[in-house]
């Protein structure tokens, strides 16, 4: 370990592949980003530019502010995001808990069917899914997209917590039952704060798709009030012709909640990663 | 009157037999050790007497009372853990009052009996500590003191000094020792060192495969062994084994001498090869290779023996061991 640290050029190559994949990956941000605050024809003659004195507009922006109700379906994203999050978070520990917790017959079959859904994808039952919400009313309302998303996580939630809560000294489970802690208690408070990072992981692999997801919404939502920012911005896109000002102008404003969502779990998301790993 | 009486409790898991038959009683104010090897059962004991796991027969009595069905805080005792298991999110005063505070048991009370324990094992300065800022003796004291300020009518103690270093693991065999004496309490204590056992114990239980091997006193498991795995297990070097045979030709028994039974004596019974000597200052080891078996001498005091040397010795007939083809002690 010290020696590969000495050796000066082995770190400088190490950082040198780091700093061009970091590039590699923030060019399209980077361009979409620059190009959103230069006019349309800015855009299309030097699309690498920077915005300069001339080329600089806000055209996009004030677009996106006029047609539609942009914070609205800002705030349906944010709910929608959040709320199946919450929701895939609470009822994936509590099973992951459940099926690496306590013996019962079945066990290893539930756990087997509840990964099923990691290997099948959700999008194949989408006529079963819409005649289901059709029939239960939950067409057009932001529940119809959150029951759908949390269906969609649990799978893999339960699949990764359960092996993080089997690592979960029993011995500190059996001290809480003896201490006379209720079962409930032993979960929330002596055995979720040890799978933090777990649970950062979980979330950030979740919160990626359902943010940026296109299918669903426009599908079971695609109503004015329940549009979710995506779909908000798929407006600007048309068959012949794309205002190219406003979808910029909109992917880059929808990039912003998710940084901040993602810089508050990844401290938690890297340790995640690695424990598995390294210890 | 009994603080523990288990009666023909059996315990399986699917079709893994673990626990047989086990019966026994500890009374009140005594200091039983299970010990045994591992995977021999003696932990999935004690959480069957905790209540962690539940017996698939049999009686669970403490203090007289049939506990089977009832839950580990309600069976009045107290458990420490080989891993602390020292609730993280807590300092270490809310560590030693949580039970209690389960318990919805008075302000003053709790306050009295957290300066107690934290008094007896020396707690005072690390009240409003986390358990992650402790060393690893500290958390086993505070892990005790968790148990103590129950005041359960049955301490288990899951073996607690596995983890802590030897010096450590003397000094604190020590404190559960004058911990005993000061509480009074009886105590279940499970190990697999047979030290602890026999310096801690009122009483030893030697566990098998799930079964009971032998129960008494230290020195009666020590000086009359029922039979071969209780004469080897206790003990430390353990007794040597060899065929009657090779000492007395045509004795069909198997024969158990102590290392600390053998003595130098020129022209003995016993002769071989020394392969190899340990020398520990107030004893030395030898390691002998006979004819039939290797054999390891206790020589008190220092032997200028080295490997390579003939040395014969000798052994009182009267503190040998003999077992059966089964492997009862036959005389």
């Amino acid at each position: 370990m010290t020696k590969a640290r000495s050796n000066s050029l082995n770190t400088y190559a190490m950082h040198g592949a780091l700093i061009l994949y970091v590039l590699i990956a923030l060019f399209p941000v980077f361009v979409i980003l620059i190009n959103s605050f230069k006019t349309r024809k800015a855009i299309f003659r030097e699309p690498l530019a920077l915005p300069d004195a001339d080329s600089f507009s806000m055209i996009g922006y004030q677009t996106v502010m006029k047609q539609g109700d942009f914070f609205l379906y800002f705030q349906n994203s944010l709910i929608v995001t959040v709320a199946s999050l919450f929701f895939v978070l609470l009822f994936g520990a509590m099973a992951a808990y459940a099926l690496s917790e306590y013996r019962f017959r079945g066990n290893t079959l539930m756990g087997l069917y509840l990964a099923l859904g990691i290997m099948i994808p959700i999008r194949i039952g989408t006529v079963a899914i819409l005649e289901m919400m059709v029939a239960s009313g939950l067409v057009n309302s932001l529940w119809a997209l959150i029951l759908v998303y949390t269906a969609q996580g649990l799978p893999l939630a339960v699949f990764i917590l359960s092996e993080f809560m089997k690592q979960v000294s029993d011995d500190l489970k059996n001290a809480g039952r003896i201490d006379g802690l209720s079962e409930y208690t032993i979960f929330f408070r002596l055995v979720l704060p040890l799978v933090r990072p777990a649970m950062a992981t979980v979330a950030v692999f979740n919160m990626i798709p359902i943010w940026n997801d296109l299918w669903f919404p426009l599908i079971l939502a695609p109503a004015e009030e329940t549009k979710t920012l995506t779909l908000g911005s798929q407006v600007f896109i048309g068959q012949f012709v794309t205002d190219w000002n406003a979808v910029l102008s909109a992917l880059s404003m929808a990039i912003l909640p998710a940084l901040v969502l993602y810089v508050i779990f990844s401290r938690q998301l890297i340790r995640g990663i690695t424990s598995g790993a390294v210890k | 009157m009994t603080a523990l009486s288990l009666n023909n409790v059996n315990k399986s898991f699917g079709p893994v037999h673990v626990l047989k038959d086990i019966s026994l009683e500890v009374e009140d104010g005594e200091f039983v050790v299970f010990v045994g090897p591992s995977g021999c059962g003696k932990s999935t004991l004690l959480r069957v007497i905790a209540g962690l796991e539940d017996a698939s027969s049999g009686d669970i009595r403490i203090g007289g009372e049939l506990v089977n069905q009832t839950p580990p805080s309600k069976r009045g005792i107290a458990m420490v853990f080989q891993s602390y298991a020292l609730y993280p999110h807590l300092n270490v005063r809310g560590n030693l009052t949580l039970a209690l505070k389960q318990e919805r048991q008075p302000k003053a009370v709790i306050e009295e009996r957290v300066a107690e324990a934290s008094r007896m094992l020396g707690l005072e300065p690390y009240l409003d500590r986390y358990p992650s800022e402790l060393s690893g003796g500290q958390r086993q004291r505070v892990a005790i003191g968790r148990a103590i300020v129950r005041q359960p009518r049955l301490f288990l103690f899951d073996e607690p000094l596995s983890n802590l270093d030897a010096a450590l693991r003397m000094n604190t065999r020590i404190e559960i020792a004058n911990l005993h004496r000061q509480l009074s309490a009886s105590m279940i204590y499970v190990t697999h060192d047979q030290t602890e056992a026999m310096t801690l114990a009122d009483k030893i239980v030697v566990l098998r495969d799930g079964r009971v091997e032998q129960i008494g006193s230290p020195m009666e498991l020590y000086n009359n062994p029922a039979n071969r795995f209780v004469a080897g297990f206790l003990g430390a070097p353990s007794m040597n084994f060899l065929p009657a045979a090779a000492l007395s030709p045509g004795d069909p028994r198997e024969m158990g001498l102590r290392p600390e039974d053998i003595r130098l004596q020129s022209g003995g019974p016993i002769a071989g090869a020394v392969s190899h000597v340990e020398q520990l200052g107030g004893d030395t080891n030898v390691i002998l290779q006979t004819a039939t078996a290797p054999l390891t001498i206790r020589l008190f005091g220092q032997h200028t023996i080295v490997p390579g040397d003939d040395v014969q010795f000798g052994y009182d007939p009267a503190r040998a061991y003999y077992f059966g083809d089964d492997g009862q002690r036959v005389s």
